[in-house]
């Protein structure tokens, strides 16, 4: 209770000794809530426009303004496995579990994010994919492991070569001091589900400011049905399938009768 | 054209997918086999999950092996009672096959299984072939007639009992057998996604003595009701048929078999298994290759479950 009145006390502390401390005000705007994947989809590209709202101008030009876009798909379990060889073959042997990982996972900044604020600040923070906590299960425990665990690295990996997983320290441009722009990529094998945008603003080290908006990756039309049909009715999706079969080889031999 | 594919949920090329499943129907139809042998590990090589290559091949391989099927209906070419007695081990082999994909892909090694599985059966039943139809080849070159019953040749399952006689094949011998056989195709099909054609078709002729007239079009049923069953009951435990993908292949298929037919009865019977062989065992060795060669990338990820809507 003491250390609680003391943290609000040398907060009050502080706001009062830098005025411009809580001063700035993110207003972001997505281009698209509501991605579609159609049977054409290709991947997607949005864009995040944001000003950032600060009550006494003269003091922008002081200001080192940073930002970071953290887009975070919906979130799954995933095994991670490593081959060895055995008896001459190559077989999954080790394999990790990670609980609750991000299926999509976007960094995108106006500088690469080591130089935006310190470590300590970026890891509380949990800016950037190695700040990110990815946890594990560990026997019957749930922990996350250090950042350059082989399993961790290689999940990071293999996530990012399609483009789920991605930094980019290019993917925020400053159009002013006070007007920034993101493009956020979304591959063909962009996860369906509900996503997150969390935009943090840094000035000069520390996060002042930070903005969350969500947007939605759905598959519509013919692939939504087919997918949930699958999904929810696997006994009559299945059965639906192989009577199309049935048609399908059917009209074949009717077309194509030779005698 | 790129093409979403809802259940593989990767984006193909439906033009290239058509095209492989042309040149396959092609194979099919020259061979009278289904090709599932050939296009599920095509289908793995450009991407598609093993285990919904596997799943929708079964699909595909169903509507070739119907089209297939009613052809030699008409030609009177179908033993029915040999089918149904096949068909009795076949649905049980497949239900046991699935059971085993399902429990092999929880235990992540799944993708180990069909390698493995397709490096034994396909190397085994290629070089066999091979050097059968050499021998064959080599006898009809000498003038001798190609005799594939060999008569008088009784073994030890013969003797078994539950005797039927199967009045279209002319031949009378222990259900046993013919359960035994029925229940392998069922299984491995379901495991490799392969109809089992092209293992089926020797297994009739050598442990059952059918003849070569009523052989293709009896193992054409027994493929066409195990694989469509086992669309069914992959779509329902596994939930990984690609009806999308299944319906690309086999538009592509049944008309790549048309041409395929044509082709194959230009050539004589040993010369064509000769070159099935040759293409049977090439794709075992190529799955030995890379069962034995050190991977790309020691590491790969299996997605449990996501929290999609």
């Amino acid at each position: 209770m003491t250390r609680c009145a003391l943290t609000v006390l040398v907060l009050i502390a502080g706001l009062a000794g830098t005025p411009a401390m809580a001063a700035e005000q993110l207003i972001t705007s997505l281009s698209n809530h509501r991605v579609r994947v159609t049977s054409s989809f290709i991947g997607a590209e949005l864009v995040l426009f944001g000003a950032i709202d600060e009550e006494r101008p003269e003091l922008i030009a002081r200001r080192g303004y940073d930002i970071v876009v953290t887009v975070r798909g919906p979130p799954m379990a995933a095994r991670t496995r490593r081959k060895e060889r055995v008896l001459g073959i190559w077989v999954n042997t080790e394999s990790r579990l990670f609980v609750n990982a991000p299926a999509y996972l976007a960094v995108l900044s106006n500088k690469p994010v080591e130089q935006i604020a310190s470590a300590d600040v970026l890891r509380r923070e949990q800016v950037g994919i190695d700040n990110y906590l990815l946890p594990q299960q560990i026997g019957p425990d749930i922990g996350d492991v250090v950042r350059d665990d082989p399993f961790r690295a290689a999940f990071v990996r293999l996530r990012s070569e399609p483009g789920l997983y991605r930094e980019d320290t290019a993917g925020v441009t400053f159009l002013s001091p006070t007007l920034f722009r993101a493009s956020i990529p979304l591959p063909a094998e962009v996860p369906i589900g509900n996503y997150s945008v969390d935009v943090k603003l840094f000035a000069n080290g520390q996060q002042v400011a930070r903005n969350n908006s969500a947007l939605e990756v759905v598959k519509v039309g013919f692939e939504q049905f087919v997918a949930n049909a699958a999904q929810r009715h696997g006994i009559w999706y299945g059965l639906a399938t192989a009577a199309m079969a049935l048609l399908t080889g059917w009209f074949a031999s009717v077309v194509f009768r030779r005698d | 054209m790129q093409i979403y594919l809802p259940i593989a949920d990767i984006p193909v090329n439906i033009f290239l997918v058509l095209a492989m499943g042309l040149a396959v129907g092609f194979i099919s139809g020259m061979f009278g086999i289904g090709g599932g042998f050939l296009m599920t590990p095509l289908l793995i090589f450009i991407g598609i999950a093993p285990a919904v290559a596997v799943a929708s091949v079964s699909t595909h391989i169903a509507a070739s092996s119907l089209s297939g099927a009613i052809s030699y209906w008409r030609r009177r070419a179908i033993d029915v009672p040999l089918a149904v007695m096949l068909l009795a081990g076949g649905i049980l082999g497949t239900a046991g096959g699935v059971w085993l994909f399902t429990l092999l892909r929880s235990l992540d090694q799944l993708d180990l299984m069909i390698g493995l599985s397709y490096v034994t059966l396909l190397t085994a039943v290629g070089g066999l072939m091979i050097a059968e139809s050499v021998r064959a080849i080599i006898r009809s070159h000498q003038g001798k007639p190609v005799d594939l019953r060999r008569p008088g040749s009784h073994a030890w399952f013969h003797g078994l009992p539950f005797k039927v006689r199967f009045k279209r094949s002319r031949i009378y011998v222990s259900a046993i057998p013919v359960w035994t056989i029925g229940f392998i195709i069922g299984f491995v099909g379901a495991i490799m996604g392969i109809g089992g054609g092209f293992l089926l078709v020797p297994m009739l002729i050598y442990f059952l003595r059918v003849p070569t007239a009523t052989v293709i079009g009896t193992s054409m049923v027994l493929t066409l009701v195990t694989m469509a069953s086992a669309t069914v009951m992959h779509a329902a435990t596994n939930h990984l048929v690609d009806a999308l993908l299944a319906l690309i292949l086999m538009v592509g298929g049944v008309i790549g078999a048309q041409f395929g037919a044509r082709a194959g009865q230009k050539m004589s019977g040993e010369r064509l298994r000769l070159l099935l062989g040759v293409l049977v065992l090439a794709v075992g060795l190529r799955f030995a290759i890379q069962l034995i060669v050190t991977p790309d990338d020691l590491y790969s990820i299996r997605i449990i479950e996501t929290a999609a809507p």
